[in-house]
């Protein structure tokens, strides 16, 4: 029995006939064909499908698509606006956050809203906020660098140097 | 060379715009699930498929026994053993493919393979290895003929009698067991494929997470070309990959049955595996069992080294070796030190567990070899009362003694160990932590100070040893430039995240002149691409680099040629400096790059080919040998065990650097995959061969907040032999780390006696290990 629901993804809103049980992360990549946002596991543990729901980040394959409906989704196709980089995506590129990019959408969408709650987050809150977001690549010191110099960039503050530090 | 410059690839992974295989979607697409043994060793005494035929939108349900009217049941490994794709009537480890359900959606495919029937006649299995060579243990490969035990193979290298004579003779030998735990891969993407066979041209394109196309073109040609699939009909494309590290080089028996399914039934087939049939199924890496022993003198000279192995290798040998190389590199054990005596000696044996192991962010064992020698270099260290960095720099292989002959065998290309050492102690304040360790040892408190100063061997590999089922191991470069002085280069290699569109793009742009966003880089479609044997070992950059530069310079070569044409002066007047020719003596007579390559299409010498391109396939005279100098500091809690990393100083060299921003991202991620099995990671497996953290849950991949905030930097000693003097960085980390943090946290418990502990090390074994010497 399919169920309709209404729902706006990225600012344009689609009424879709839907199995009950369909994730919504499956709705999003084989239904609305966005495939930037990526599966990484079956247990909620990876965030590679986080994306923000109603603002706040969540992660796309523990939830049902008929329980996002009314709401509103962003996903990484949404986050550059006209074609201007969001600063977290200018901070990834500018500061090697990423290596194979498998994990990026997810942690750009998990820290648009960290940076959305906290502009100015310490090393520390920045790493336990990223928490439940895992990248295999990085070794994470370069997404700690990006989403700071997002937040000088959304703070209006000179921007960090991008330079790779080296001791 | 030696600029950051920003990654060309970045802009489409942050925008969404990423191609991996799960983004593949083409018409008419089924897909595919997979039903899996929930035993580690049974008997298939029936698979009833008519529950799950008429779940709506099941298309075919495929066993072993449909396979084998095909001939396609079984499949090579890749080191010349034997694997079921499907099995006709055992199951031989947890987790393997009994089946596979093939439907018009993933959620109906789901639907099927719940829908299965499979009766099983359990076993008793064998799983731990030891026990596996115990006469009255079952014998595992029946189907392999006269088998009669579970031993596969047995290797040894150096010389026993010699290296026996020094310990017999030895005024210290120490000697400690360790176990190197199972782990796996667990890139963020899973593996997958989507297979599809066209069958009016009779073509079979396979869009597949593959480190290394051609290989897998070659395999499948070898697998099916009996059934008409020869390799000209074979297309394999290897999109966007979500990392790889060794994961991705095997052929799993999910890619044969979507490619045998899509030959059957002439539509595409679609098979992404999920995490927990990842982690519980795909290659394992590691799973050494080493007993380690070193002798040498009072003083700390070192003077001989014992290795002795047990490598379980599962239900198969599925290793992902160059074929002369059962153990990989183990034999680059002996490390970093100055001596002449060694002896080391491998027995292989099959277990109920899923077949392996994989080179892991590794030089095929490397990372192994290193925890043995770091490991026991420390021990003996700790046996005579002598600093461990003061023992390294006594025994070190001095700057002006390479080329350097191991004794195994190995020429070391080039080092400067002692620079390297020296730097990271430097940077640490290694003498002022030694003090604040003396003072915390008074109060009882546990700090410790690691090191690892190892040697790697990567970027296999040269001819004349190297090869994968009979290929060489040499890589391409193949380079066009367009009139318009703007380049398309391709490669044999394919990136999985470290940034080959990027740097093999700078190579060229040095040795051509043309500006790096210019050139454009692609890998991963066999159609296209030069043949090469992909990406793993670190060997990217030392054979398929060297190609770009080699390719490069072949063109360069006939650029002078063209501008003396045009400038009407003799070759031997010219000068090069990057972008353009010049005239000897009057440098305002000159030809740009992009004049002379619009002249190689436009206005080209008589008698030359017209045109602007290069292919070279780089076949190396020698491995290399990247080195480095780790120091990590640790802080232990005494009560619970807990162990605080404070400090990790990694001090690498890789030679010469093409872009350090991308040299230092490989290191931190390295380091990560470093600690992961240091202090969170192994595939645990019960008596009854269940495994027990078999998903994301439980298998602990660091986070943000286990990885510490790693320091890095670097010395650079040249490979004498490489164009450019480069030597590969990408696993240098994940093979020093692990023996820096084990060498602390022993360091921190070795006042209450404690010589060793297996890693993983947790805060449990930790505490236990004081409980048990009384320190708590």
């Amino acid at each position: 029995m399919l169920k309709e629901i209404t729902i706006t993804v990225n600012g344009q809103q689609h009424t879709l006939e839907v199995e009950p049980r369909l994730l919504l992360v499956h709705m999003i990549r084989e239904v609305l064909n966005l495939t930037g946002t990526h599966i990484g596991c079956d247990t909620s543990s990876c965030g590679a499908c986080t994306i923000l729901l109603d603002g706040k980040s969540i992660k796309s394959c523990t939830v049902l698509a008929v329980q996002a409906n009314g709401k509103s989704i962003t996903t990484i196709e949404g986050v550059a606006q006209d074609n201007q980089l969001s600063p977290l995506q200018e901070g990834f590129k500018e500061n090697h956050g990423l290596h194979c990019g498998f994990c990026t959408p997810g942690m750009i969408l998990r820290a648009t809203e960290l940076l959305a709650q906290n502009p100015n987050p310490t090393e520390e809150e920045i790493r336990w906020g990223i928490a439940g977001n895992l990248c295999r690549c990085t070794g994470y010191n370069n997404i700690v660098k990006a989403i700071q110099y997002a937040g000088a960039k959304i703070r209006g503050e000179e921007l960090p140097s991008t330079e790779p530090e080296f001791v | 060379m030696g600029h950051s410059l920003k990654r060309k690839e970045d802009a489409r992974f942050i925008q969404g715009k990423g191609r991996y295989v799960d983004d593949v979607k083409l018409p008419g697409m089924l897909y595919m699930d997979i039903v899996r043994s929930p035993y580690a060793y049974a008997k298939i005494k029936n698979i009833n498929i008519d529950e799950a035929m008429k779940v709506p939108g099941v298309v075919a349900v495929v066993t072993g026994r449909d396979l084998e009217k095909y001939n396609l049941h079984w499949m090579p490994t890749l080191m010349s053993d034997t694997q079921m794709v499907l099995p006709t009537d055992t199951v031989m480890y947890q987790a393997q493919e009994v089946a596979a359900v093939i439907a018009t959606s993933k959620y109906a495919a789901r639907d099927g393979r719940e829908a299965v029937r499979v009766e099983y006649e359990p076993m008793k299995p064998v799983i731990d290895p030891y026990k596996s060579l115990d006469p009255d243990a079952p014998v595992l490969r029946t189907d392999k003929e006269g088998k009669k035990d579970n031993h596969i193979w047995n290797w040894k290298v150096g010389d026993k009698q010699k290296t026996d004579d020094v310990f017999a003779k030895a005024e210290v030998v120490v000697k400690e067991q360790m176990h190197i735990p199972r782990i796996h891969v667990a890139s963020i993407e899973t593996c997958g494929c989507v297979a599809d066979y066209d069958k009016v041209n009779n073509h079979l394109t396979m869009y597949m997470t593959t480190q290394a196309p051609h290989a897998i073109r070659t395999v499948i040609a070898l697998v099916a070309g009996h059934v008409g699939l020869t390799e000209e009909k074979i297309r394999v494309i290897s999109p966007d990959i979500g990392g790889g590290f060794g994961g991705k080089v095997p052929v799993y028996p999910g890619y044969v049955i979507a490619i045998a399914v899509s030959f059957l039934v002439g539509k595409p087939v679609k098979w992404i595996e999920d995490r927990s049939e990842n982690l519980q199924a795909d290659s394992f890496a590691r799973d050494y069992h080493i007993t380690a022993e070193m002798a040498g003198t009072k003083d700390g000279k070192i003077l001989a080294t014992r290795f002795k192995v047990l490598a379980d290798h599962g239900y198969t040998d599925a290793s992902a070796n160059p074929s002369k190389f059962p153990t990989g590199m183990f034999s680059i054990a002996t490390g970093s030190y100055d001596y002449d005596a060694t002896y080391m000696e491998c027995d292989a044996v099959y277990t109920n567990k899923p077949p392996g192991g994989v080179a892991y962010r590794c030089s095929f064992r490397v990372t192994e070899a290193v925890h043995a020698i770091e490991r026991i270099t420390d021990r003996f260290a700790l046996e005579i009362g002598k600093d461990p960095a003061e023992l390294r720099l006594q025994n070190f292989i001095k700057k002006e003694d390479f080329p350097w002959k191991s004794p195994t065998g190995w020429i070391y290309d080039s080092g400067d160990y002692h620079k390297g050492l020296l730097k990271a102690m430097d940077t640490v304040d290694y003498h002022q932590l030694r003090a604040e360790q003396a003072e915390k040892r008074k109060r009882g408190e546990l700090m410790g100070i690691g090191l690892s100063t190892f040697t790697e061997v990567v970027g296999a590999g040269p001819s004349k040893d190297f090869d994968i089922l009979g290929i060489k191991m040499f890589d391409s470069a193949e380079i066009r430039v367009h009139p318009t002085g703007k380049a398309i280069a391709r490669f044999g290699t394919k990136s999985q995240g470290q940034g080959h569109e990027t740097t093999y793009a700078q190579i060229i742009a040095e040795e051509l002149g043309i500006p790096a966003e210019n050139i454009q880089i692609e890998e991963g479609d066999t159609d296209t691409a030069p043949y090469g044997l992909g990406t793993y070992a670190s060997r990217s950059t030392p054979t398929a680099g060297a190609a770009a530069a080699v390719a490069s310079r072949k063109l360069r070569d006939k650029a002078r040629k063209i501008a003396a044409y045009l400038l009407e002066v003799s070759e031997d007047d010219l000068e090069w400096e990057p972008g353009k020719f010049f005239v000897k003596g009057a440098p305002e007579k000159s030809k740009t790059i992009q004049e002379i390559v619009f002249a190689s299409y436009t206005n080209h010498p008589p008698g030359m080919e017209a045109g602007f391109e290069a292919t070279h396939y780089y076949d190396p005279p020698n491995l290399t040998f990247p080195s480095g100098a780790y120091i990590c500091v640790v802080d232990i809690d005494k009560e619970t065990g807990a162990i605080h990393v404070r400090r990790f100083v990694a001090i690498d060299d890789c030679g010469n650097i093409i872009n350090p921003m991308i040299v230092q991202g490989q290191v931190h991620g390295g380091l990560t995959q470093g600690i992961a099995p240091a202090m969170y990671e192994e595939l645990i497996y019960d008596e009854a061969g269940n495994i027990l953290n078999g998903t994301f849950m439980d298998y602990l991949v660091p986070t943000a907040v286990e990885s510490p905030k790693w320091e890095t930097g670097h010395t650079v000693t040249p490979s004498p032999h490489h164009p450019i003097g480069a030597k590969g960085v990408g696993e240098s980390p994940t093979v020093g780390a692990p023996p820096a943090i084990a060498n602390a946290i022993v360091d921190a418990l070795s006042p209450y006696g404690i010589t060793h502990l297996d890693i993983p090390i947790t805060p449990f074994k930790v505490w236990k290990a004081l409980k048990e010497k009384g320190a708590i």
